[in-house]
């Protein structure tokens, strides 16, 4: 299945969607879709397209957006890549829809990305930082984030409260 | 006791040994001074390295890698402390029993080495006092021996008279 097959099917399923695909760019087949009907677009892409793998959650922190990336495989067909994108302009409290449901996979993808860019995932069975400690000051891989030293004493007051053994 | 059970006294010499007691109290904690088994990045590598056949740790009788604080004598930070690992690595060295020494091994563990960032401790001094620093990056085993060596000659200038964990409360302050 070729890329503009791709792109006919889901516009022919989702005649109201305004999907865009980025050229300029990238070379890699890539498609900016709506944030609001994400979760309708990768089930289609997973139920009908055959796109059962998602491979990779990231996001991008630009001046003026968010952007959250999947990439996506087949592995009954075989094929390259195909890469979601979600614009999120809220640049104070980002909120997208998990797709942890239709993949369980990305589950702790996502999880990092709330961890270190602060995009929170909405329906997510468990949304806890994994890397840093619940309390940590910011998100560290957000461009406004200053990338300081701390001295243990600084952030001892954030840390949860060990166990008493 | 019977006639024949008298030491002749030409063994008298050759059995019996005259010595103080600081040295052969710092004399045995020298030579059996047990490491914690607890290495946090590649500094652990050469740690291990050293450990082994080639280098063979043993030699100074410390073969014995402790996997419990509880009986370890020697903490050597081998690597990286993280902020997210400090608290562990704290508590560890608070487990250990005195009489305890600690050697940072590495820029990293000396001073957060190339990792000026907001992940990473700044030096293992800020929660442990270190004894000994042994730079490198990492240091070989040679380099690690040295280290070690200057614990040992630190082990044998302590008296057991003046010793802090031998001391009640308010003697210690």
């Amino acid at each position: 299945m070729t890329n503009e097959e791709i792109l006919a099917k889901l516009q022919e399923a989702f005649p109201d969607v305004a999907l865009r695909v980025q050229t300029e760019e990238t070379k890699d087949f890539t498609l900016i879709v709506p944030a609001e009907r994400l979760v309708d677009v990768a089930t289609h892409l997973r139920d009908h397209l055959g796109f059962d793998y998602l491979s990779n959650v990231t996001s991008v922190d630009y001046p003026d957006r968010f952007e959250v990336v999947y990439h996506l495989f087949s592995m009954k067909r075989g094929g390259g890549v195909l890469t979601l994108k979600v614009h999120l302009p809220d640049k104070e409290h980002p909120v997208v829809d998990s797709v942890t449901p239709i993949w369980p996979g990305a589950n702790y993808q996502e999880r990092e990305v709330y961890d270190l860019m602060g995009i929170s995932f909405r329906n997510h069975p468990d949304l806890r930082r994994i890397m840093l400690w619940d309390g940590f000051p910011g998100h560290p891989l957000r461009k406004d984030f200053e990338n300081r030293t701390y001295t243990y004493k600084e952030l001892e007051p954030t840390r949860p409260k060990p166990p008493n053994w | 006791m019977f006639e024949d059970d008298a030491i002749p006294v030409e063994q008298i010499d050759r059995n019996v040994f005259l010595t103080t007691v600081d040295w052969i109290y710092n004399w045995g904690r020298q030579y059996s001074m047990w490491p914690t088994m607890f290495g946090l990045a590649c500094c652990a590598i050469e740690m291990i390295g050293a450990s082994t056949a080639r280098y063979d740790i043993a030699r100074f009788g410390m073969e014995f890698y402790r996997a419990s604080p509880r009986h370890a004598d020697l903490m050597i930070v081998a690597g990286t402390i993280t902020h997210k690992m400090a608290p562990q690595v704290k508590r560890i060295w608070d487990q250990m029993p005195e009489p305890k020494y600690c050697l940072a091994m590495g820029s990293c563990a000396i001073s957060g080495g190339i990792f000026k960032s907001y992940a990473v401790l700044q030096g293992a001094d800020e929660i442990l006092p270190v004894d000994v620093y042994v730079p490198g990056c990492p240091p070989r085993p040679e380099a690690l021996f040295d280290g070690i060596r200057k614990i040992h000659q630190m082990v044998r200038a302590q008296s057991i008279k003046t010793v802090r964990w031998y001391r009640n409360e308010k003697q210690q302050a």
